[in-house]
């Protein structure tokens, strides 16, 4: 049934907005969002999912809803909660089923110009390089070799010829959490991983080639090496594929028997979490950086084979990864919480981590303006480069939203587009498209999407995310 | 009786499935996730599995019974054309599966129209009106 709740919210400015602390909740709840996101946000469970939240043990300050926030199971998409690395927890809900969903976005000294005339060519690679939908990789592993991606992410890629150096040191993590343990992943999971690697998966995922179609603040975009207008750019938005998934799945239903108790007093059975201390809060932490790591190695290889498909075009196009972010995954952070530095499990699903000038978790070249944050927009629209602020630290815990969140359910999205009306139209505006279904490209139609330049200015307004260039697209390749 | 029906979810999709038994319901309900998939229908009859499943609860049973099919399609690239025989028993503090799953592996000779990440408790429903079982679930794309 759906809950229609009569939820009680209070501005506090243009663009944040507060559901007060009621039964149940701990903390009250934080909504970034415009008047017309928000009008949006009530269409569907997003605030009473954001309120749930806010019931976990150790939740510090607010739980927070990101300007895309839409409905999800158990924390919404966008959500944001630090809970307390000794007194809290961490909840699979609260990262996905697609564990270290991400965006890798790859800059190139290639011109808009000259690329536009050979679209068609370079999609057609890169659809061969870069395979989508249910389409298996060209790169096969043994259960061994499976073992060793989860522990040294995008490193093993390195080390067995994908990519460079350079790639690690441009890359959330650079590539690896320290902390993965592929022991605590099962056989299930690793066996539904093995064709996977450098696949591109299907739902929102994406290959798009881009150019820049406007700079907003020229310092930071300079540090991100981008220069001009009309520069060619590649995003690829993918994750840990059926691997993560059922790393969610498997560690959900163990918490789930092993704590009935504590599913019995939440609000909502997916919220279910591993008390921090315990066995089960080790293991999953520890499969899920495991799952982070395949995820970044499967961006990773994919990054190197775009470079692969477009030279085979541009010979001597050089193409070189701007940064590499993760938007569904938990990390322990440290945060100054009323004035105290304070170890947490940051959870973001659904949300970008967006930190300032400084921090040590930022690559050398960018420290002084800050993180680079990647917003992919819908099919056809424009993407977003971003950059952390301090105030991100101190509003957000330092993060901001992670895309243009969907407004239109897949269903609807079918029975109102046909994909190749969608493919034909993109054409006309000088998007080439092509994909591994036709209904995935109705699905993924720019209509069932939020606006993403609205998602944007509420992040910058807010000042959790400022805009650095706004890059649009040439050509897409839909999983 | 229809076998199932889709329902508008923002997200992802959502979709109720029917039965005269709990067998039958859950039987139609993997047929609808196949559905969203491939069509069911045209997958050809080359393959015969029996799949077991032990759960907490009805909903457990249902979210780690249609989980099978996703590892199914992962790790075998099985798609499921139909489900002969299925029988849930159960105990005071378990429930269990079985079932005799009728499909084909050759994965490329189908049109798929999306693939699935994951299922979810999300709105999650099992119900029994008079003779008639309905089950509902939303599925993570």
């Amino acid at each position: 049934m759906m809950e229609k709740e009569n939820i009680e919210i209070k501005k506090i400015s243009e663009v944040l907005w507060e559901i007060p602390k009621s039964k149940g909740m701990k903390v009250p709840c934080r909504v970034f969002a415009s008047e017309k996101l928000l009008e949006k946000m009530k269409q569907d469970r997003t605030l009473v999912q954001g309120k749930n939240v806010a019931y976990l043990p150790g939740i510090y300050k607010y739980s927070m809803v990101m300007p895309d926030g839409h409905e999800g199971y158990g924390f919404p998409i966008g959500g944001v909660a630090a809970l307390d690395y000794e007194n809290g927890g961490i909840s699979p809900g609260g990262i996905g089923y697609d564990i270290n969903c991400g965006v890798r976005l790859l800059r190139s000294n290639l011109k808009r110009e000259e690329v536009q005339p050979k679209i068609n060519e370079i999609i057609d690679n890169l659809f061969k390089f870069c395979p989508a939908g249910l389409g298996s990789s060209n790169i096969r592993v043994d259960t061994n070799k499976i073992d060793q991606i989860l522990k040294n992410g995008a490193k093993w890629a390195v080390e067995n010829g994908y990519g460079n150096k350079e790639d690690l040191e441009h890359s959330e993590e650079n590539g690896c959490m320290k902390e993965a343990e592929p022991k605590y992943v099962s056989d299930g999971a690793k066996k539904r991983g093995q064709k996977q690697i450098a696949t591109l998966g299907s739902g929102n995922h994406f290959l798009e080639v881009q150019y820049v179609d406007e700079i907003y603040d020229k310092e930071a975009a300079k540090s991100f090496g981008i220069e001009k207008k009309g520069q060619v750019m590649f995003m690829i938005h993918c994750g840990s594929r059926g691997l993560g998934h059922q790393v969610c799945s498997d560690y959900l239903r163990e918490m789930e028997k092993t704590y009935p108790e504590v599913v019995a007093k939440l609000p909502d059975r997916e919220l279910i979490y591993a008390p921090s201390g315990s066995e089960l809060c080790k293991k999953y932490f520890g499969a899920m950086a495991a799952a982070a790591n395949f995820a970044w190695c499967n961006r990773h290889v994919l990054g190197h084979q775009t470079r692969l498909a477009v030279n085979a075009v541009f010979k001597d196009a050089k193409i070189e990864t701007i940064y590499d972010v993760a938007h569904n995954i938990a990390k322990v952070e440290e945060h100054i919480i009323d004035g105290k530095l304070t170890k947490v499990f940051l959870h973001r699903k659904g949300a970008t981590r967006a930190f300032g000038p400084g921090r040590e978790e930022i690559p050398k070249d960018y420290r002084k303006v800050g993180q680079p944050i990647i917003l992919p927009g819908s099919m056809g629209t424009a993407s977003y480069l971003l950059v952390g602020t301090n105030d991100s630290m101190e509003l957000t815990f330092g993060s901001t939203a992670h895309g243009a969140g969907r407004v239109m359910s897949r269903h609807e999205a079918i029975s109102r587009f046909r994909g190749e009306n969608i493919v034909k139209d993109l054409e006309k505006r000088g998007i080439h498209v092509k994909g591994a279904s036709m209904q995935g490209i109705a699905e993924e139609a720019s209509e069932a999407y939020k606006d993403i330049d609205e998602v944007v200015e509420v992040s910058h307004k807010a000042g959790i995310g400022k805009k650095v260039c706004r890059l649009v697209p040439l050509g897409v390749i839909k999983g | 009786m229809k076998q199932y029906i889709f329902l508008p979810h923002t997200a992802d999709t959502k979709f109720q499935a029917y039965g005269k038994t709990l067998e039958e319901s859950f039987t139609n309900a993997a047929l609808a996730l196949t559905d969203v998939i491939t069509d069911p229908k045209k997958i050809k009859a080359n393959i015969k599995k029996i799949i077991k499943v032990e759960s907490e609860d009805e909903k457990a049973l249902l979210y780690d019974f249609l989980e099978q099919f996703l590892i199914l399609i992962d790790t075998e690239s099985f798609l499921l054309n139909k489900i002969n025989k299925m029988e849930i028993k159960k105990t005071k503090t378990k429930l269990y599966l079985t079932a005799e799953i009728i499909g084909d592996n050759k994965i490329k000779d189908y049109d798929i129209k999306t693939t699935i990440k994951a299922v979810t408790y999300q709105e999650m429903e099992i119900k029994k009106d008079k003779d008639k079982y309905m089950v509902q679930v939303v599925l993570d794309l």
